[in-house]
């Protein structure tokens, strides 16, 4: 694995070659491996190991990146030279600020997300634990298919005004489907300690799904309540995140335009940013370097903050626009310049409610009468952005609840769900844990339950 | 390169493998773009790396490393072997690859201008014309303009005897004008939506596409969809544009006949297919005028999935996928050939650079223009009553590939034969096949296209694929439409 010192070094060399005003280098990377297996066999197994320096100039209000995977003296002269080319045919751009402090940088850190063990994980391992979950799968006569991978990676931001900020991580990941004649099932968890992961745990409530919801019925697409496991959630809640950003608000392309300030969702939800979370993962800084603050985003139903990168923050405080966001400040949540997206929170850690108020997935079945539970969602896009309608399909375990008890397997449905109704209509929620789908980034969420959501057609299986 | 591939091939060879293959790639991309009067982003990248994929026992690995030095392609290529041999302790049969000649060759994408070649300030120029274009509209609240340019050249060397180099060039541009007001955030985006028109070409494409000339009614069309009629719900005849139809092509006949998906391969993630094998050659897919094919060759045109070779190193071609409305055709690879009784792969995998193993992946599927002339006016003329679609705004499929619903940008109420007011927030919805019966005119050669969708996502780890989608406008019978805005 490349190191700190490595890296500062590369900077030194990517700095000789330059006649910048300022330069910055992203310099990032690792190792990773991934094992898959479908019809209860391997049959991908892959790993790498690579490394890049991503090289930002400015001259005068102009900026452009150029990105190499080779560090020879000859690579790292074009590389600087590519971002020069770029960055002097432009005009300026009075919105661009100085490269960030070192100050900026300053007590960026978090829990520890280093993890040797996780880092050291073989093609062996990883096999034991794919068989493990063979054996589940052929215990059940059902079929597995999935992934175990693990990686190790660095990062470090470094830039002509002695910002220097470095991040290392490990992580693991398992996913689990387990296929029927007509049914399936699925889980996934991940986590920077491979430690957290329990193979056959997952192997054997996908099996349950599968085995559960074998012989699948058509229910009548219609408005439903439904209990949502945390992968559900994550995939649906994950579309609404990139419209916290400030740039996204001046560049009136949110559903927050017009918003800030009013309680939009039910007072049960408060959300945070918060890159130190326990739970959370990633980097204590942000593109640019600067630290990650924790910062609650909605409270009791209130859009409460926007994240902002630094000059998203001038940028709002100039504009006519101001008076009406909340507090305004960078906070450390900038993508790498340049960019069009400005920023957005990434960390996202859903309160809960109290604790004695949580319910778990089987107590929200057990207060239903008739409803649906979803494990997973598949294919969600955005019909419409301001009002937040997302459309996709269930997939690979939905039940329907009757009287308090899973009856049967359903046929998938498809819906076309507004997420501003959705949060209004949330009747419990559980325990946030931290959870992964495939829409949207990691974040800790509930798994919750909610009325009338809102299912539009049924598929045939 | 070739030595780097031998110090590969021979250590895979060495270390017990029964087949090997190794990918170099040396790639540069150039991506541009403004927003509101200002450069957005503008960036270079190259990358270079080596990938080797080997059997092993009878099972697949596969190792890739930027560190191009020969220790480190050694340690890399017996990474490959001892992976496969961990792949074996999970298996329930041997691999088997389907026979292929090994082929040695050397080929370049046609084109004009080398798009590297052309300069920076001009790209920008461009693009910020647009961008004045855009913003000369009133009402138009965001305007976003992208260029990119990428050279792809890969040096593929396997332990049969195969040395196959191939050089691409793709580029791409499109635009979007935003217009917020009210409680509506509407977009218009040309040619196409999610970065406009890519193809294998040089910089000419860029000069096909007359972005400048229109940008300004784009802009007007996203600002007028605020004072459009909101799009019906109900049974509908409908049209679909060329972009929205090659779209509903790829979602709806490409991935399902993906092979791997078929056999399962894909299960935890892309999901399966409903087309079980016991389909070929008996499903009626389509209606009659459904003819649609895999085609990698040149002579269908500078598409995303066009080339010489595949990632494996089988020659391009081209395979009959839905032939006059039956399903006649699977896109397939040398693992799995056999499961469908075919000698030879349909040579459609690709990886998406170095660092990723190859996977089978959609080439030029496209359906085939009429016979008869027919323009989308004549079309529209020729339907009483109906809706026309145009350019993507959302699209969702089940896993399966059955249910399916999309949204466009705009959409243009026709009535007595001509075309009338316009319609905003248009969607529609269906199942697969119900769909592709019921279509019963398609427009001919001269309105058909060659689209460019630059990112299809696919496999574990994620691959970005570029895919070629030839369609002409083509009008479907008793449609469900607007089921998007139900209850809502």
């Amino acid at each position: 694995m490349l190191t700190k010192e490595k890296a500062a070094e590369i900077f030194e060399r990517v700095k000789r070659h330059s006649s910048a005003d300022e330069i910055e280098a992203i310099v990032y990377g690792g190792h990773s491996a991934l094992t898959r297996f479908a019809n209860n066999t391997i049959h991908q197994n892959v790993a790498e190991e690579g490394y890049v320096v991503s090289v930002r100039t400015v001259f005068g209000g102009r900026t452009a990146r150029a990105t190499t995977n080779k560090f020879d003296d000859a690579s790292l002269r074009q590389v600087v030279q590519a971002s020069e080319a770029l960055a002097r045919v432009q005009q300026p751009d009075p919105d661009l600020l100085p490269m960030a402090e070192a100050a900026a940088a300053a007590g960026a850190s978090g829990p520890r997300r280093h993890f040797e063990e996780t880092a050291a994980l073989t093609p062996e391992d990883r096999a034991r634990a794919v068989g493990a979950i063979v054996g589940v799968a052929q215990s059940n006569r059902l079929t597995a298919a999935g992934i175990f991978s693990s990686s190790e990676s660095c990062e470090a931001i470094l830039n002509s005004r002695g910002l220097a900020a470095w991040h290392t991580q490990t992580s693991s990941e398992i996913s689990v489907t387990m296929l029927a004649a007509d049914s399936s099932g699925w889980q996934k968890a991940n986590s920077p300690d491979v430690h957290n992961l329990d193979a056959v745990a997952l192997s054997e409530i996908a099996a349950r799904k599968a085995r559960e919801s074998a012989g699948p019925q058509e229910l009548a697409p219609g408005k439903y309540t439904v209990v949502l496991e945390p992968a559900a959630v994550l995939d649906l809640v994950g579309f609404m995140f990139f419209d916290f950003g400030g740039l996204a608000v001046l560049d009136q392309r949110s559903f927050l335009n017009n918003r800030m300030g009013t309680k939009l969702f039910g007072s049960n939800i408060t959300v945070w940013d918060d890159a130190a979370h326990p739970l959370q993962s990633g980097a204590a800084f942000d593109g640019e370097g600067v630290r990650r603050q924790r910062l609650r985003l909605v409270h009791q139903g209130v859009i409460e903050n926007l994240v902002y990168a630094r000059s998203s923050a001038e940028r709002m405080k100039k504009s006519p626009l101001a008076g009406q966001v909340g507090e305004i400040q960078p906070t450390g949540h900038g993508f790498p310049l340049p960019n069009e997206m400005g920023e957005a929170p990434m960390n996202i850690v859903f309160e809960g409610g109290p604790e004695a108020s949580h319910q778990t997935v089987s107590q929200m079945v057990a207060s239903t009468g008739r409803g649906v539970l979803v494990t997973r969602l598949w294919y969600i896009r955005e019909v419409d952005p301001y009002e937040k309608i997302l459309t996709g399909m269930t997939r690979d375990g939905t039940f329907l609840i009757e009287d308090g008890k899973l009856t049967r397997g359903l046929r998938n449905f498809r819906f076309n769900q507004s997420l501003i109704e959705m949060l209004s209509k949330v009747e419990a929620m559980g325990t946030p844990v931290r959870a992964s789908g495939e829409e949207s980034f990691d974040m800790v969420v509930p798994p919750v339950k909610v009325r009338d959501f809102n299912f539009t057609e049924v598929t045939r299986f | 390169m070739k030595d780097l591939a031998a110090w590969a091939l021979n250590t895979a060879k060495t270390r017990g493998a029964t087949y090997a293959d190794a990918r170099l790639v040396d790639e540069r991309a150039r991506s541009l773009a403004t927003k509101n009067g200002k450069v957005g982003h503008a960036s270079d990248g190259a990358s270079q790396g080596l990938g080797v994929r080997v059997i092993v026992d009878g099972a697949w690995g596969f190792a890739a490393t930027d560190a191009l030095d020969r220790p480190s392609v050694e340690a890399t290529a017996a990474r490959a072997v001892a992976i496969a041999r961990a792949s074996a302790q999970v298996k329930q049969h041997d691999v088997r690859l389907a026979g292929e000649k090994p082929a040695v060759a050397d080929w370049t994408t046609p084109y004009k201008v080398d798009p590297f070649s052309t300069s920076v300030e001009d790209n920008l120029g461009l693009l910020l014309k647009v961008d004045a274009e855009l913003r000369a509209v009133a009402g138009v609240t965001l305007a976003e303009a992208n260029l990119n340019f990428r050279r792809y050249e890969q040096w593929f060397y396997s332990s049969e005897g195969a040395d196959i180099h191939q050089v691409k060039f793709i580029t791409g541009a499109g635009f979007a004008a935003y217009a917020f007001a009210g409680t509506e955030i509407q977009k218009r985006s040309f040619p196409n939506s999610f970065g406009g028109q890519y193809q294998n070409k040089g910089y000419e494409l860029i000069e096909e596409l007359e972005l400048v000339e229109n940008a300004r009614r784009i802009g007007e069309e996203a600002v007028a969809l605020h004072s459009a009629a909101q799009c019906p719900e109900g049974s509908f005849t409908i049209i679909l544009d060329s972009s929205q139809l090659g779209l509903q092509i790829h979602e709806s006949i490409g991935h399902p006949i993906e092979l791997d998906r078929v056999l399962g391969m894909e299960a935890n993630f892309a999901g399966t297919s409903f087309l079980t094998l016991d389909k070929l050659r008996t499903l009626r897919y389509g209606s009659e005028l459904v003819n649609v094919v895999a085609d990698a060759t040149l002579a269908h045109g500078p598409g995303l999935g066009t080339f010489a070779y595949d990632d494996e190193g089988v020659p391009a071609q081209c395979t009959p996928i839905i032939t006059r409305g039956r399903f006649t055709g699977y896109l397939s690879s040398r693992e799995t050939a056999h499961a469908i009784g075919e000698p030879r792969s349909g040579g459609t995998m690709r990886a998406e650079g170095w660092n990723r193993l190859p996977i089978i992946r959609m080439t030029n599927i496209s359906i085939l223009p009429g016979e008869k002339p027919l323009t989308l006016e004549q079309l529209i003329a020729d339907t009483d009553e109906g809706i026309l679609f145009e350019t993507n705004r959302s699209w969702s499929i089940d896993d399966k590939r059955y249910n399916f619903q999309f949204g466009t940008e705009i959409g243009w109420e026709i009535k007595g034969g001509k075309r009338g007011r316009m319609l905003k927030n248009p969607s529609y919805s269906g199942i697969t096949t119900e769909f592709w019966n019921s279509m019963d005119a398609i427009c001919s050669r001269d309105q058909w296209t060659l689209w460019g969708t630059p990112n299809c996502g696919k496999g574990q780890p994620m691959q970005t694929m570029g895919t070629g989608h030839g369609a002409a406008p083509a009008r479907f019978r008793n449609v469900k439409v607007g089921s998007a805005y139900k209850g809502h």
